[in-house]
């Protein structure tokens, strides 16, 4: 059982995606639960309720799941996700209001000192454009 | 117990305390307890130095002199690791 927070993060180009994934990996490390999705399956740019789904249960913490994402659908589709979770798993998933690769390293950190959910949804909107 | 400890390091990274520094100085200060403030001057201001968002905001650049003030029970501990960090270019210790 993993005891930070997970990050879940979501974006139309699975290149996006992956890319934040990997510098979260690279400069936070290993011991914060992480998923991605982006993309539809023909290879373009795209974002879907399942996909979501699949990578909170991948990135699944009891502490909770917090997820970055990038524009439009990729909020909507979030949202409905959580709506479709278990009950008892959907108050403990939230999207961040914060950009989603400075968001997501920003989490990440917090999460890997084992903050809470709502510290590291905080950190993550705590960030302000310079 | 209450303890108090202070410390400063020349910060000699290549670009100053950018972002994966950052993310480690503020890993390692949240390994403690005790409070710990970060600053870029003897007497401060200071910021909390668990705090990824305002360490990587302090934009410390290279030649700068980084100063750490803690107070708790680890805070010589604390002090102490901040600084060996700094010391050794932010290498991973663990």
């Amino acid at each position: 059982m993993n005891a930070n927070v997970g990050i879940v993060i979501v974006s139309h180009s699975p290149d996006v995606a992956r890319g934040t994934a990997d510098m979260v990996r690279q400069m936070v490390g290993p011991e914060v639960p992480l998923a991605w999705c982006g993309g539809d399956p023909g290879g373009g740019l795209g974002t879907s309720v399942q996909g979501v789904l699949d990578a909170i249960e991948r990135a699944w913490s009891e502490q909770g799941v917090a997820i970055l994402v990038d524009l439009g659908g990729a909020e909507t589709n979030s949202e409905m996700a959580i709506e479709m979770l278990p009950e008892d798993r959907r108050d403990r998933v939230v999207i961040c209001n914060a950009p989603v690769v400075e968001g997501a390293v920003m989490a990440a950190t917090e999460a890997s000192a084992g903050s809470t959910l709502d510290e590291v949804r905080r950190t993550a909107e705590e960030l302000k454009p310079a | 117990m209450n303890g108090q400890a202070r410390a400063s390091v020349l910060l000699r990274h290549a670009v100053g305390l950018h972002a994966r520094p950052a993310v480690k100085l503020t890993k390692l200060a949240k390994r403690f307890a005790c409070r710990i403030g970060f600053g870029l001057a003897a007497e401060g201001p200071w910021i909390d130095a668990k705090s990824i968002v305002k360490v990587m905001a302090a934009k410390a650049p290279k030649d700068s002199t980084l100063y750490f003030q803690a107070e708790g029970d680890d805070a010589a501990a604390a002090v102490a690791a901040l600084v060996l960090l700094v010391e050794r270019d932010f290498e991973d210790v663990d």
